[in-house]
């Protein structure tokens, strides 16, 4: 039911010289499905943010105007459902129901029609609980659901979708696809983020591509769009559909072995596991959301004691602290050997720049100061997070996190790499150059694991694959309570 | 600054966030407390010393927030949150938290609501520590003898207050500001114009 | 560990109370006996509260649980009264250099260390049965409470089970970038004092994006707020509050009758 007007507009976050967004002149009818496309820190987070009417004036510095039916987004937050990039941090209340009735009680729903409104928002989404139940008890993509239900609860007249599948299993992000559509009435006005372009076609009617620099690159209906732009789109990062990459598949047999995990286990996130890594080499470990693949992934980065079975590292890996497990190793040593990419790139940061993050590693390890800084500069070009140099890791946008975790374990050139959802939420561009740095990491006889539910990332890289399966839950245990 | 005396969302909710985590810390320093209590006997006194953990968010808030009513807000949230985490003191510690907020209150309304430097952090943390020494002396302490416990005793929580609670809260939000997450508040925004 | 999840049996009858209703009675009950310093009243109020204890359908091994710190701090309470009692009348139990304890000194730390317990568990009781949400709601539509502010603490109380997991976060990711103390418990201490540190700018930031997800969703729009669920304050709950007086009332005339009374002011 809601048009908006975009005129000239952008916007600067405070401390930054660059403008995250620029020169947008857009205009998008009530009703219209938008796919909002552009390279990552083209400022697709920040426009959506400022639809949303939540970019306050003391937090930056904004160009031009935005309008949703004539009126600044600040004042008519009433038509704006918006669900971020992140869906831990939008989760407001402890129980699932009162979560989505949040929203209803602010606008002052009479509270005869909450509960029904409630009902079946959650119902609409797929939700698979009962409303009493906790939400710090929710996996991520139950999460991500939730924080749906909790916007189209306000039968908003302009939904905003920031990524709402990025993390989720292929099922999982077939199910709220699948909500989304049919969540959406006829008048609703769709904008949505989302890096893989194929599966979000159904959705959409309008594609809208972000110029990195500023300005809008293309706009139109996605055949036109990708007919007409699809190269340069390519080039430029955008995950135009139909364009298969080159595999890189190892050309060398497997050198010696690395680690060897034997009825690995950590009840009840992940249950007993075989597993064997070995230099050049690269593995893939798949698996449905909470099969426990981080839960392994912590395990053998040495970062958990684990709760049953046994991890060992061999010579070639470790030296002397060969027939000890690594997680008694002394964190120096670990860091030197075996690299960890976290699933949530926030949690891996503990510095207050992009520098001294990709710095620390080195440092600690006992590099000399030289070398430290050529390590650095070669890695921040690399993934061209130059000019970001100084900035707070925790203000960069969702993929230049993620490609600054990826740069910190590659920092101290870990014999082993052990990374939790590398791509997830990168353009094309990048993520086509981590499948390169992978690729010649193994090829220089480095092990690599990644846990990931990139099927084309998969395909590209992996030289073997491992699939977990969701533990069966413990006798006694119900599996959630069921309306 | 206009209608500067409105709390926004974001003051409310960072202010209820210092004083949960605080509420935390106050349920580890409670046990940390009564595990204490044996060993400080041979001079109680002393324990006082410690005292000061428990009056940081009270200067905490008010230097963060900077509005009417912060310290005295995030003084009584944390001593509710330790209660229903399972104080051993449970309602008291709601008494003594109200109370303890009302001194570093006092200190900031003094300086209306203007400055915000050590001198007012430092004053803030001796109110507050007066306030809790003189519930302490009336409540806790009134069976003790007065020359050898109870007024060392009140005098000592006073200069504990002074130092962890308004030079250390003073300086923890100096530490807070560098790290950019008080760019929301003024007092993160003064790092900006050093 | 750290829950804020209620421990009680939830349909115990005065479990279900109003919160409010709790949570006052258990302050009235309290602020009462804090008038005397006698054993005599603590004793009787204690009676009463275990007494009472399976109608809040709190089991005593819970209670117990939750309160055996209370246990050290009577212990910390005996030894302080032994070497710095005010006054140390009664007939001399045992001298030993500076420390004289009297029959008069026991009484007094009797009668602190009951009053200790008396005022301390009606607020155990109470919170042990009493869920975050409800006490926010009743607070909001029982007494008058701002709705913002018990609403945005309700927000903040939920990140505490997170801050544990958070904690376990940090200190992962610092030991995969190198950074561990070793066995020098300096090094270890100061590792404690700037992961607490990193803890809270992570809470604080959290609480940052919270404050903009609930604006996102029409809080604080000056709109006025309904709500979703009712707390209801009924003749039942007024009984409770109107009790709680009348019992703790009760235990200080006995104390007063029996001639024990010691007024804790004068
Ligand atoms: N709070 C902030 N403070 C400072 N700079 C910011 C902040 N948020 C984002 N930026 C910067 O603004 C630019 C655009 O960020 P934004 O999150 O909008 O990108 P995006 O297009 O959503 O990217 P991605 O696809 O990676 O999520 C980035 O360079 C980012 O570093
Ligand atoms: N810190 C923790 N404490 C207790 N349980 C946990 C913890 N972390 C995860 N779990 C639980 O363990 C199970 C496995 O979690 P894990 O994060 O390893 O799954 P995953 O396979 O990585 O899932 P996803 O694809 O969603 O990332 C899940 O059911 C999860 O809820
Ligand atoms: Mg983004
Ligand atoms: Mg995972």
């Amino acid at each position: 039911m809601s048009g908006v007007i975009l005129r000239g507009f952008g916007w600067r976050h405070a401390g930054r010289k660059r403008w995250a967004v620029r020169s947008v002149d857009l205009r998008i009818e009530s009703g219209e499905r938008v796919l909002l496309l552009g390279p990552s820190g083209a400022g697709k987070s920040t426009l959506l943010a400022a639809l949303a009417g939540l970019l306050p004036e003391d937090s930056g510095e904004q160009e031009g105007t935005v309008e949703i039916d004539g009126l600044d987004p600040r004042k008519g937050r009433e038509r704006v459902g918006i669900v971020f990039q992140d869906p831990e941090s939008q989760l407001v209340m402890a129980r699932c129901g009162d979560d989505v009735a949040f929203g209803l009680e602010n606008r002052g729903v009479p509270a005869e029609e909450i509960w029904p409104r409630v009902d079946d928002a959650l119902r609409r989404v797929g939700f698979p609980y009962h409303r009493d139940r906790p939400t710090a008890a929710l996996s991520g993509g139950e999460q991500q659901r939730l924080a749906l239900a909790g916007a189209l609860a306000l039968r908003p007249g302009l939904l905003l979708l920031d990524e709402p599948t990025a993390n989720l299993d292929p099922a999982g992000a077939t199910l709220v696809r699948s909500a989304v559509a049919g969540a959406l009435d006829a008048d609703t006005t769709l904008i949505l983020v989302e890096h893989r372009v194929a599966e979000a076609l159904p959705l959409v009617d309008r594609v809208v591509v972000l110029e990195a620099g500023g300005g809008v690159r293309a706009d139109g209906s996605p055949e036109a769009v990708f007919r007409d732009h699809g190269d340069a789109l390519a080039a430029d990062g955008v995950w135009v559909p139909g364009r298969t990459v080159p595999p890189r598949r190892a050309t060398t047999a497997p050198g010696d072995l690395l680690l060897t995990a034997d009825r690995l286990g950590l009840p009840p996130r992940l249950a007993p596991t075989d597993l064997a890594v070995r230099a050049g080499e690269a593995l893939a470990v798949l698996g449905p959301n909470g099969a426990g693949k981080s839960t392994l992934a912590l395990l053998l980065g040495g970062l958990l004691p684990p709760g049953g079975g046994t991890l060992t590292a061999s010579a070639p890996l470790a030296g002397r602290d060969a027939r000890t497990p690594p997680h008694r190793w002394r964190a120096p040593a670990l860091a030197a050997r075996i690299g960890s990419v976290f699933q949530d790139p926030e949690h891996q940061f503990v510095t207050g720049t992009v520098f001294d993050e990709l710095a620390l590693g080195p440092r600690r390890t006992g590099r000399p100061e030289p070398e430290v800084r050529a390590v650095v500069d070669d890695l921040l070009a690399r993934l061209r997070l130059g000019a970001l140099a100084g900035a707070n890791p925790y203000t960069l946008s969702g993929g230049e996190a993620r490609r600054l975790s990826v740069a910190t374990a590659l920092a101290t050139a870990p014999r082993l790499l052990i990374c939790d959802e590398p791509t997830f939420g990168q353009d094309r561009r990048t993520w086509l150059e981590l499948v390169d740095l992978f690729a010649d990491l193994r090829d220089a006889g480095h092990g690599i694991v990644t846990v990931t539910h990139d099927a084309e990332f998969v395909a590209a890289l992996a030289d073997r694959q491992l699939t977990l399966a969701r533990p069966a839950p413990a006798p006694g245990t119900p599996d959630g309570d069921r309306p | 600054m206009d209608n500067g005396n409105r709390w926004r969302t974001i003051d409310i909710v960072v202010a209820s966030v210092i004083a949960v985590a605080f509420g935390v810390i106050f349920w580890a320093w409670n046990l940390v407390w009564s595990a204490t209590e044996p060993a400080f006997a041979f001079f109680p006194p002393a324990q006082a010393l410690i005292y000061g953990i428990w009056l940081v968010p009270a200067v905490l808030g008010g230097l963060v927030i900077r509005k009417p009513g912060a310290s005295l807000y995030c003084e009584l949230v944390a001593a509710i949150l330790s209660a229903l985490l399972g104080s051993q003191w449970a309602s008291i510690t709601i008494v003594q938290g109200l109370l303890q907020g009302v001194g570093a209150e006092l200190a900031f309304a003094a300086f209306r609501y203007r400055s915000f430097r050590l001198p007012t952090a430092v004053l803030a943390g001796a109110l507050t520590g007066l306030s809790a020494a003189i519930f302490d002396f009336v409540y806790w302490n009134k069976a003790y003898d007065l020359g050898s416990y109870r007024l060392p005793y009140a005098l000592l929580t006073i200069v504990s207050a002074t130092i962890v609670a308004g030079v250390g809260g003073w300086a923890l939000t100096r530490s807070l500001a560098n790290t950019g997450v008080l760019d929301r508040f003024p007092a993160g925004r003064e790092r900006a114009a050093i | 560990m750290i829950s804020i999840e209620p421990v009680a049996a939830p349909g115990a009858p005065l479990a279900r109370r109003n919160p409010v209703a709790k949570l006052a009675a258990a302050l009235l009950f309290s602020f009462i006996l804090v008038a005397t310093l006698d054993p005599v009243a603590p004793a009787i109020a204690i009676a009463v509260e275990l007494a009472l204890l399976p109608l809040f359908g709190v089991r005593y091994r819970v209670l117990a649980r939750r309160a055996w710190p209370l246990l050290v701090s009577a212990a910390g309470i005996l030894v302080t009264l032994v070497l710095f009692a005010a006054e140390r009348s009664g007939r001399v139990l045992l001298e030993a250099g500076p420390v004289v304890v009297t029959s008069g000194v026991l009484l007094t730390a009797l009668g602190l260390v009951l009053r200790t317990f008396a005022v301390a568990l009606p607020g155990v009781i109470v919170f042990a049965t009493t869920d975050a949400t409800d006490l926010a709601d009743a607070l909001i539509q029982n007494a008058k409470a701002p709705a913002r502010f018990a609403i945005g603490a309700l927000a903040a109380f939920r990140l505490v089970p997170l801050l544990g997991q958070e904690w376990q976060a940090i200190s992962m990711a610092r030991r995969a970038r190198g950074v561990d103390a070793g066995r020098n418990p300096i090094a270890k201490l100061r590792l404690f004092v700037s992961t607490a540190f990193v803890l809270l700018v992570g809470a604080i930031r959290r609480g940052t994006r919270l404050a903009v997800a609930m604006d996102a969703r029409g809080f604080d729009a000056g709109t006025p707020r309904t709500v979703a669920r009712r707390q209801r304050f009924t003749t039942a709950d007024a009984l409770l509050v109107a009790g709680a007086v009348a019992l703790a009332a009760a235990a200080l005339t006995a104390s007063i009758l029996l001639g024990t009374y010691r007024p804790l002011l004068g």
